[in-house]
C-alpha cells in the first residue's frame, strides 16, 4: 500500500513539475481547453435557465375562452353550468373583464396607459383545465368551444410552451453535438501534448525501463499530466461561464424590471461544477492514455 | 548466481552474436568478460538483464529462468541487478542526486529512506559533495562514478558493468576498478566486460574470453 501510494505521489508531483517546467505552453493548452469547454457549458447553462423560466410561467396546458363583448350575465351563468357538466373539463375559473383590467394594471407595469383608457377593452373569460393534456384532445376541445354562441376566441395556452420546449430540445441536441466535438478536440490536444512529452522524455523512459520501471510507473505521470491539464481547463471554463453570467445578470436585471418580471440567470450548480471538472479531467486522462498507448511501446531499451 | 547453458543469440538480420555459451558464476564471485569489439560481450550482459532474449538455451539469474520470464516480470528482475551501461545513460536534465534517486523511486521507497540511501551511495563513490550538481559539470570519471552509485543504490546482489573504464585515463580506471572490488568484498557478484588486456593482467579474478560469439576460455 505504501509503495502504491509512493508511486502515485511521485507520478503526481512529476506531472506537476512537468506542467510547471513549461509554464507558457501549459497555460496556453489549459486556456485552449477552457475556452473550448466554456462554449458548451455556457449554452447548457443558458438552456437550463430558459427551461427553468418557462417552468415558472406555466404548468399544465390551459384553454382560455374569451367571450363576445355583448355577453350578458345570464349567458355567462349558462356557460358556467355547461362547463361544470362537461366530461372533459377538470376545473375552470371565470375572470371578469373588470378583474382582468385590474390585473393588467398591477402586473404589466402599464398602469398609466390603462388609466388613460375611456372604456375597458378586455373581454370576460374562462380559464379551463382539461382532464386530458394530450394535444389532440385539447385541439378537439378548442374546436368545440369555438362553436359555442358566446365564444369569440379560444386560446390554447400551452402552444408557445410546446414550441419553446421543442426549441430547448433542439438546443440540448446542439449542446450534445458541440460537447462531443469539443471533447474530441480536447482529447486531440492532450494526445499531441503527451506525444511531444514522450519524445522529449525518451532518454528518461529508456533509462527507467532499464533499471526496472514497470509500464505503469512510466505511464502514470503522463496520465496525471493529462488529467491535471483537463481539470485545469474545466476550471477555466467554469470561471469564464461564471464571469459571463455575472456580466449578463447585471444587464438582465435592469431589462427584466422594465417588463415587471423577476428573471436572472442562475449560476452553474455545485453538482454540475463537479461533473464539469470530472468530465474534463477524464477527457484529459483519456487523451493521455491513448497517446501513451500509441507511443510508449516504441521506446524499448 | 548466473548460469548460461547452451545459449545462442541470433539477431533478426541473421548475425549470430553468441554461440553455445555455457558458464556458471557463483554468488559473490567477480568475473571479467573480455574479447574484441563485436565478440558478444555486451550481448551477453544484455541477456542477463533481459534487455535481449536468447534465441535458444537457458539463462538462470538469481534463480529466475530469464529465457522464460514473462515481459511483466522483467522489471522486477532488473531491480535486483545493478547495471552500469556502456553509454552511461545519465539523465542530464536531473541533478546527481536525482539520477541516483531514480531506482529507489521506481522501487517505491519513501522520501526519507531514499534520501539516506542516495547519500550513502554517493559517499561510497566520492560524490557526496556534488549532489546538486548537474551531470554536465562532472568529469568523465565522475560521471562513471555517478553510474556506479545509481547501480548500487538499490543494494543489488549482482552488479554488471559494460566496459566501465572505456575512455578513462589510467588513474580513473584504477579508481573505478577499486570501487568494483570493494563491492565484491562485501559479497556482491560482479561481472565486468572489458577489452583492456592490461586491466586483466593486473587482476586475479576469473576471466571469460569471447571470440566471434564463442567462449574460448
Amino acid at each position: 500500500m505504501n509503495t502504491w501510494l509512493s508511486h502515485h505521489w511521485h507520478a503526481f508531483f512529476l506531472a506537476l513539475r512537468r506542467l510547471a517546467g513549461t509554464p507558457l505552453a501549459s497555460l496556453l493548452n489549459i486556456t485552449v481547453i477552457g475556452v473550448a469547454f466554456s462554449l458548451p457549458t455556457g449554452v447548457y447553462m443558458l438552456l437550463g435557465n430558459v427551461h427553468n423560466f418557462s417552468g415558472q410561467l406555466s404548468g399544465a396546458p390551459q384553454l382560455s375562452i374569451f367571450l363576445k363583448p355583448d355577453t350578458d350575465k345570464a349567458a355567462i351563468e349558462k356557460l358556467e353550468s355547461h362547463l361544470r357538466q362537461h366530461p372533459q373539463i377538470a376545473n375552470f375559473r371565470f375572470i371578469s373583464k373588470d378583474k382582468a383590467l385590474k390585473q393588467l394594471k398591477q402586473k404589466s407595469g402599464l398602469a398609466d396607459a390603462v388609466n388613460s383608457l375611456t372604456r375597458n377593452p378586455l373581454p370576460d373569460a374562462f380559464i379551463i383545465d382539461a382532464k386530458s393534456v394530450s394535444p389532440e384532445t385539447l385541439k378537439q376541445l378548442r374546436s368545440e368551444m369555438l362553436k359555442w354562441p358566446d365564444s369569440e376566441h379560444v386560446q390554447l395556452d400551452s402552444a408557445w410552451i410546446e414550441r419553446l420546449n421543442a426549441l430547448l430540445k433542439l438546443g440540448q441536441l446542439a449542446v450534445l453535438i458541440l460537447t462531443a466535438l469539443l471533447s474530441f478536440a480536447l482529447i486531440v490536444v492532450t494526445f499531441n501534448t503527451i506525444r511531444l512529452q514522450i519524445l522529449t522524455k525518451r532518454d528518461e523512459i529508456e533509462v527507467s525501463k532499464l533499471i526496472g520501471a514497470t509500464s505503469n510507473f512510466i505511464r502514470r505521470p503522463f496520465l496525471y499530466f493529462g488529467a491535471i491539464q483537463g481539470v485545469a481547463g474545466g476550471a477555466i471554463a467554469w470561471l469564464i461561464v461564471a464571469i459571463v453570467i455575472n456580466l449578463i445578470n447585471s444587464e438582465l436585471t435592469n431589462l427584466a424590471q422594465l417588463y415587471a418580471v423577476d428573471f436572472h440567470l442562475y449560476h452553474i450548480s455545485f453538482e454540475d461544477s463537479i461533473s464539469l471538472l470530472l468530465f474534463s479531467s477524464w477527457l484529459g486522462w483519456a487523451g493521455s492514455w491513448l497517446s501513451v498507448a500509441n507511443h510508449l511501446w516504441q521506446i524499448e531499451p | 548466481m548466473i548460469s548460461f547453458s547452451n545459449v545462442y543469440k541470433r539477431y533478426p538480420n541473421g548475425f549470430e552474436a553468441l554461440k553455445n555459451i555455457v558458464f556458471t558464476i557463483k554468488q559473490g564471485e567477480m568475473v571479467f568478460i573480455t574479447g574484441h569489439s563485436g565478440a558478444g560481450k555486451s550481448t551477453l550482459l544484455k541477456l542477463i538483464g533481459a534487455i535481449e532474449r536468447p534465441t535458444t538455451g537457458g539463462i538462470i539469474v538469481n534463480n529466475h529462468n530469464v529465457s522464460k520470464l514473462k515481459n511483466r516480470a522483467i522489471p522486477f528482475l532488473r531491480r535486483n541487478l545493478g547495471m552500469v551501461f556502456q553509454g552511461q545513460k545519465i539523465l542530464f536534465d536531473r541533478s546527481v542526486f536525482d539520477n541516483v534517486l531514480l531506482p529507489l523511486q521506481i522501487c517505491g521507497f519513501d522520501h526519507w529512506s531514499a534520501t539516506g540511501r542516495v547519500r550513502a551511495a554517493l559517499d561510497k563513490v566520492g560524490l557526496l559533495g556534488k549532489e546538486k550538481a548537474l551531470p554536465i559539470t562532472l568529469s568523465g570519471g565522475e560521471r562513471q562514478r555517478l553510474c556506479i552509485a545509481r547501480a548500487v543504490v538499490n543494494r543489488p546482489s549482482i552488479l554488471i558493468a559494460d566496459e566501465p573504464t572505456a575512455y578513462l585515463d589510467p588513474d580513473y580506471t584504477k579508481d573505478i576498478m577499486n570501487m568494483f572490488k570493494s563491492f565484491h568484498q562485501v559479497g556482491v557478484t560482479v561481472l565486468i566486460t572489458t577489452p583492456d588486456a592490461e586491466l586483466l593482467e593486473s587482476s586475479q579474478h576469473r576471466t571469460l574470453a569471447l571470440s566471434h560469439g564463442e567462449l574460448v576460455t
